[in-house]
């Protein structure tokens, strides 16, 4: 028997959210301010969180590592957001959105929770409506709606491209409301370095105030993780710069599982790596896949030709040109969930046929939606027999109206036209489904301490469906956490403040000064990027978008060479005492670092395919990736023991009751 | 590409600050203006130095963390940009580029080019939000349409993001463009109308009690705005100030 207890709900999958609720234990109102939680980051997951927590009584410290938390990286989520509303009456349901993120995920992730995400997801909107939320409105006034990778109905609300912004914005005026009624003390650049464990419970952190340098010690009775994923681990990915695993990892140092860190999500959409000094990756979103067609020329002179410049694409004729996601997947083409996508282009590249100058471009292209949109509009503004130009010139400002600020990015940053020629796109790492592990109640393995939103591992499975990260993060916080956090908090209304004179206080407040000034000591010669970028090479050509067990075991010896390396050799300038991005990151390298081990160990173990993690030794003979559900449909857990190479695997088996388990088929 | 770089250097609010010289090579113009900035600091960083401290996240115009005033403009030249989305392609082989913090008495300086925007927060706390639980039993998202137009304007005020480039640009510090874009986005929503009255009132309030200073019309928050936030904010949050002082029982 496993040490894991998810603690699923017994009864009927439609019944166990409902019937939980009605059973978990209630905190009354004059207790409830009796009790103080910490909730770390201010992202979707975090603000919702810290919000309704406040409001319902508790007392919420919250902290970002950001000036405000208005800048959580939640903010830059594109396309939109998911909801089982049905309002396009294309026949989507609760079960239609649960078994479509079953499904996308590879058949990797929990029954129960997804479906109850599915069954929260229409009182998303309804809420975010009544705070004021602008989604994007048809002519009659209500929600409009677009449709997203990996299914066959339209059920993704938006505010043009970005959506993550509104709904940020919305759950940040919410969590500013509590904090001017002081039911929030909210920590602004402050970085969580540690969680402290009191007799087994997580009872607060050890926090440093990144403004004077300050070590804080800050106590609860809960503390929940909103601290979201782990793609910087990459070095190069659609995050934000300070995006970190650091908080997640000290909470798996101290007990917290570590659950299925090898699934990673590649975007097959976004602006191609262009030279050495790049800092980031930025995404085009999928919605764009909506009305933009994926190809790549079919004939090599071509490709030649357009590397060289001596032609443009727009030369290419319509019959030498390979739509190669329709061509393979003509029942969902260009929109096949993004792991599909991204293999798709790797395995068009990998042949020669990428289209700049690195051969790691495929084209994005938007004339046959400009052109089908320009003739609509044109019927509709009466214009009888419009010329080509006036139609292109009304497609245009359609598909601006849809896109226009991705499409603005888009020019900014690579000094083209998409109006007038395709996009150049090419796979980069989004977004991570693994996470700490987490039961129904969204609490880790250490009791107390809680994850939320992209930092755990709870609905994705091996591969998330666009539109659906939002509606997680928002799901948690505001739907789920602040429910059964309570069936917790229940035991704990005698308990009275926890003091941080504690030893346990001290002994990890030591530990946390203890880094820091060895880094600050360090007698190294390179920056902290330095080691980042070798980091992410590593992980990028081995832990990718392909791997194999022979990558992964070289890839695993050469990032304990770099551990040795980055310790001996890392130059921290600055001081403890002040504001110092420097030692902020090397902080967060000294922990991607181990997670990059046990990331490759994760995948080495998993002898299988499934969504985003692609083995090649596991392929069918079309190249699709090819599962294994007798020895692999598990939940893969990991327990620190004092080095991700010691780290011991806990097994989740994952039963399927509603979900018949297929080889997923997007022809 | 070369470059020479005069950058604001200020160890802390107490410290006076001073224009520091610095010289980069090989700049790339595909660049974009903060990783020239990574390229400055890890030199910087191999002699030994204390690398410039910049506010920096998302690196794609959304999170509203950097601000740099650029040769006397906010974000640089370029329009409708943040600095992050500032490539070096605007800029020449051998130019000589002014890097500054934003100046304005309500975002102090915390080091180099770092401020303290806090008191936008602030202003938000004192009424940017609507009133209302999380529940799961509001009414239905389609109960009430809103007219697309309305639906419309309200989106482009809500795009703001928080950078406080038209506070630095403009001549009196006046945060007037960022709370009318809040002001705004509620005011053209029926979800706002409840606390119409108040929210301009206390959201004002708290904006003169930070240090900013009056509008007078210049427009210069317009042209800098990354967001292109629209001066018509200004004139409905007047508007709404307007209505609420003469009217405050509605």
């Amino acid at each position: 028997m496993s040490v894991l207890d998810s603690k699923i709900p017994s009864g009927p999958l439609a019944h166990k959210w409902t019937h939980h609720k009605d059973h978990v234990n209630l905190v009354n109102p004059a207790n409830k301010r009796l009790i103080d939680v910490i909730v770390v980051g201010t992202g979707l997951a975090g603000s919702s969180a810290a919000a309704s927590l406040a409001e319902m009584g508790y007392n919420v410290k919250a902290l970002c590592f950001q000036d405000s938390p208005r800048r959580a990286h939640s903010i830059a989520a594109q396309g939109g957001i998911n909801a089982a509303k049905n309002y396009q009456n294309d026949g989507d349901s609760t079960f239609r959105l649960f078994y479509d993120t079953i499904k996308g995920g590879d058949y990797r992730s929990r029954e129960a929770n997804v479906y109850r995400l599915a069954e929260v997801s229409a009182s998303i909107i309804d809420q975010c409506v009544a705070q004021g939320v602008p989604f994007a409105r048809d002519y009659g006034g209500l929600l409009d709606n677009r449709s997203f990778g990996g299914v066959l109905v339209s059920r993704t609300f938006y505010a043009k491209g970005q959506t993550g912004q509104q709904l940020l914005l919305g759950a940040y005026s919410a969590l500013s409301r509590q904090i001017a009624k002081g039911k929030v003390e909210m920590l602004n650049r402050h970085e969580m370095l540690d969680v402290v464990l009191v007799g087994g419970k997580a009872r607060g952190i050890i926090a440093r105030n990144l403004v004077t340098g300050e070590i804080e010690r800050i106590s609860a009775h809960a503390v929940v993780l909103a601290s979201g994923g782990y793609g910087n681990v990459f070095f190069l990915s659609t995050n934000a710069m300070g995006s970190n695993v650091t908080a997640a990892w000290k909470a798996h140092k101290k007990g917290a599982f570590f659950a299925n860190p090898c699934f990673t999500q590649i975007h097959p959409t976004c602006i191609p790596v262009s030279g050495d000094y790049q800092s980031k990756l930025t995404l085009m979103s999928e919605s764009l896949r909506n009305d933009g067609r994926i190809w790549v020329p079919k004939k090599l002179e071509d490709v030649k030709a357009i590397r060289d410049g001596s032609k443009k694409p727009v030369q290419i004729a319509e019959e030498d040109r390979d739509y190669y996601l329709e061509r393979r997947y003509p029942s969902f083409g260009n929109l096949v969930p993004r792991d599909v996508a991204s293999r798709a282009a790797k395995e068009r590249c990998d042949e020669g046929y990428g289209v700049n100058k690195t051969g790691e471009a495929v084209f994005l292209d938007f004339s046959s939606a400009i052109m089908r949109y320009g003739k609509t509009e044109a019927r509709i503004r009466g214009i009888e027999n419009p010329s080509t130009d006036q139609v292109r010139a009304l497609g245009e400002e359609v598909v601006g109206n849809k896109y226009g600020n991705l499409f603005q990015m888009y020019e900014k940053i690579t000094d083209d036209n998409p109006y007038k020629t395709p996009m150049k796109i090419y796979p980069a790492v989004h977004y991570t489904m693994g996470g700490i592990w987490v039961d129904y109640n969204l609490q880790t393995t250490v009791p107390g301490l809680f994850a939320t939103g992209e930092a755990n591992f709870s609905d994705h499975g091996a591969n998330r469906l666009g539109a659906s990260a939002l509606m997680q993060g928002l799901a948690d916080g505001y739907f789920v956490l602040p429910y059964t956090i309570g069936e917790y908090l229940a035991s704990d209304i005698r308990t009275g403040k926890i003091s941080t004179d504690l030893p346990e206080f001290e002994a990890a407040e030591k530990a946390v000064r203890d880094q820091l000034n060895k880094f600050i000591n360090n007698k190294g010669t390179q920056p902290v990027d330095f080691f980042h970028k070798k980091l992410g090479r590593i992980m990028w050509d081995q832990c990718g978008m392909a791997r194999s067990a022979e990558g992964l075991t070289k890839a695993i010896a050469d990032i304990q060479a770099l551990r040795k390396d980055f310790f001996a050799n890392v130059r921290v300038s600055g001081k403890l005492d002040e504001l110092n991005p420097e030692l902020e990151k090397a902080m967060r390298v000294a922990d991607f670092i181990d997670l990059g081990e046990l990331m490759c160990k994760d995948a080495l173990e998993r002898n299988e395919s499934c969504g985003g993690h692609f083995r090649t030794e596991y392929q069918t003979e079309e190249g699709e990736a090819l599962r294994d559900d007798v020895n692999y449909a598990y939940v893969a857990a990991w327990e620190y023991t004092g080095s991700p190479a010691d780290s011991i695997l806990h097994k989740e088996d994952l039963k399927f009751e509603e979900v018949e388990l297929k080889q997923r088929s997007y022809k | 590409m070369n470059l020479t770089l005069k950058v604001w250097r200020q160890n802390g609010a107490n410290d006076k600050g001073r224009l520091e010289s610095y010289q980069v090579k090989d700049i790339s113009p595909d660049m974009s203006f903060l990783e020239m900035m990574d390229v400055l600091n890890d030199q910087i960083i191999v002699e030994g130095k204390d690398p410039v401290a910049f506010d920096h996240d998302c690196r794609e115009g959304i999170c509203g963390s950097c601000s740099m005033f650029i040769n006397g403009e906010a974000h640089g030249p370029g329009r409708g940009i943040t600095t992050c989305q500032l490539h070096m392609r605007t800029f020449n082989d051998g130019d000589t580029i002014y890097i500054e913090p934003w100046r304005a008495a309500a975002f102090p300086v915390i080091k180099d080019l770092v401020t303290d925007r806090s008191a936008f927060d602030r202003i938000i706390q004192a009424g940017g939000y609507v009133s209302v639980n999380t529940s799961g039993n509001t009414q239905d998202a389609n109960a009430l349409p809103i007219p697309k137009d309305d639906a419309d304007k309200a989106f482009d005020a809500a795009t703001c993001i928080g950078c406080g480039a038209c506070v630095a640009t403009c001549k009196n510090s006046s945060a007037m463009l960022f709370v009318s874009a809040k002001v705004s986005q509620l005011a053209l929503l029926p979800q706002g109308d409840p606390e119409r009255t108040t929210r301009a009132l206390h959201m004002v309030e708290q904006m003169d009690k930070e240090g900013f200073g009056n509008c007078t019309n210049t427009g210069a928050c317009e042209v800098e705005c990354p967001k292109e936030i629209s001066l018509e904010n200004i004139a409905r949050l007047n508007r709404e100030y307007l209505r609420a002082s003469v009217n405050p029982d509605k």
